[in-house]
């Protein structure tokens, strides 16, 4: 048995055109079914295993996304899908939107498209799935080592002294400040 | 005789998460297939069980973990009872008993939407608890006993002096397993108003303990079902579990079926069912003596 064989999901939109959505709810229906693979779509972060977003971020979106992570028990995935999700997309030059998720939240697996296609979302839940066992032997590895494997302050995965890195933008709690100064940055 | 009461105490602690564990991927599977769709393998729970217990278990509040902890044992405790024979009675007040441990768990985490689940979860224990109650008056005033060791010694099967406590026992089943129309209180379907309900700060392996405590408790309920078909002859006992599976398959089809309703309507609706045909059955029990 493996942890891989019974992914929950959390379906989040950061902002979309709800395009995406759509396709997301259609990979649940009988024609794609992907509870054949044991997801099951729970409204819960507590429960899930996969984070699903889609769409852009924007400054109201950002802190719920960043939430959502948080109380999301390890080990867990985080899928961007669609190409709004991954960078922004045909929303990237818009006032309001800050980018794609992994300004924000690691990410783990892109699934790109717009809309993306039910096919590539079973396909990157395949490849989220094979990701989930591998965070689990690694929690299991730092476990044993004593390594602390969370650190909510930092908002990201660390089971191993060399996975952090202060660099990558994700790690960096982003404060109202620096929120505002990226938002002039990019007005200008 | 005490021998055998062990014996069948450990044959329920050991098979029931097993049985109870396949009825659930069979609710699943079945489900799957009337919405037309492949389903997940029949042995989904399990894996289902195998990842909680390897997440990380986030408490919110520690005593919650006492109350999850209470809720199984609690449970365990009634159906040994059950299975080993015991007083009715005493099943039915135990039986509440681990109901109110998860209650107390989901208050114990002041949440929004666990309150909720809890305040829910305590209107639907109003709705089946009068109709367990009534359930060990029947099968006392038919049978004369509370004790279900003698119960399943009688020449002719219960249900043929309680068929009316069958059907609202049948109806408050629904209620007991959180099966649409009345899952208000946590839903195993995705996407509804107060998130997971009584069930949305338990993560983890606490989550895990309460689906483990689901399943003691579904095929307690199986066994309830049975004991209205149960006699002295052994061959009965086909006929129980045939009578088990098909009142299973009823509740799966209703759940399927019906859209949800309001707290209130189910508190009515149950509170009608429950006097129209337990309250009639019992008071034509009372005028036949």
């Amino acid at each position: 048995m493996k942890v891989s064989q019974s992914p929950w999901i959390l379906h989040y939109d950061g902002s979309s055109c709800n395009g995406c959505d759509i396709e997301v709810l259609a990979s649940m229906m009988p024609h794609f079914d992907v509870e054949r693979f044991g997801v099951i779509n729970t409204g819960n972060p507590k429960h899930a295993d996969i984070l699903l977003l889609t769409g852009s971020i924007n400054a109201q979106t950002a802190p719920v996304v960043r939430q959502l992570y948080k109380q999301m028990p390890d080990p867990k995935v985080v899928m961007a899908c669609g190409i709004c999700a991954c960078d922004g997309g045909i929303f990237k030059d818009c006032y309001n939107v800050m980018g794609g998720v992994d300004k924000f939240i690691p990410v783990d697996i892109y699934v790109p498209g717009c809309a993306v296609r039910p096919e590539a979302l079973i396909e990157g839940v395949k490849k989220a799935i094979a990701i989930l066992d591998e965070k689990k032997e690694k929690m299991k590895i730092a476990m044993k080592q004593g390594y602390c494997t969370v650190d909510y302050g930092r908002l990201a995965v660390h089971t191993t002294a060399e996975d952090y890195d202060a660099q990558v933008q994700s790690d960096a709690e982003p404060t109202e400040e620096t929120e505002e100064t990226a938002g002039e940055e990019k007005a200008q | 005789m005490a021998v055998s009461i062990v014996v069948r105490v450990i044959l329920y602690i050991l098979l029931a998460p097993i049985i109870g564990g396949l009825l659930e991927g069979l609710d699943r599977k079945i489900a799957a297939r009337m919405q037309g769709r492949q389903g997940p393998p029949i042995t989904q729970p399990f894996y289902d069980l195998y990842k909680l217990f390897n997440k990380q278990t986030i408490v919110v509040n520690s005593i919650q973990v006492l109350f999850i902890v209470a809720y199984l044992i609690f449970t365990i405790f009634t159906g040994s009872l059950f299975f080993g024979g015991g007083d009715l009675l005493l099943i039915v007040f135990s039986l509440s008993m681990s109901e109110v441990m998860l209650v107390l768990a989901a208050y114990s985490v002041n949440g929004p939407y666990s309150a909720m689940g809890a305040q829910r979860e305590l209107l639907q224990m109003m709705c089946y608890e009068p109709m367990m109650l009534l359930l060990a008056i029947g099968f006392y005033v038919s049978q004369g006993s509370f004790m279900v060791n003698d119960l399943i010694r009688v020449s002719r099967p219960a249900v043929i002096a309680l068929p009316g406590m069958l059907i609202g026992f049948a109806f408050v089943l629904i209620i007991k397993l959180r099966k649409s129309p009345f899952d208000l209180s946590t839903s195993h379907h995705a996407h509804q108003e107060m998130v997971k309900g009584l069930t949305t700060d338990i993560s983890g392996r606490d989550m895990g303990l309460v689906e483990l405590a689901e399943w003691y408790d579904t095929v307690m309920m199986m066994g309830f079902t049975g004991m209205f078909f149960v006699t002295a002859n052994p061959l009965s006992y086909i006929g129980a579990v045939a009578a088990c599976l098909a009142v299973f398959f009823l509740l799966i089809l209703i759940d399927n079926t019906h859209p949800r309703v309001k707290a209130m309507r189910m508190f009515g609706l149950s509170w009608l069912v429950i006097l129209v045909c337990a309250g009639t059955n019992l008071l034509i029990l009372n005028l036949v003596k």
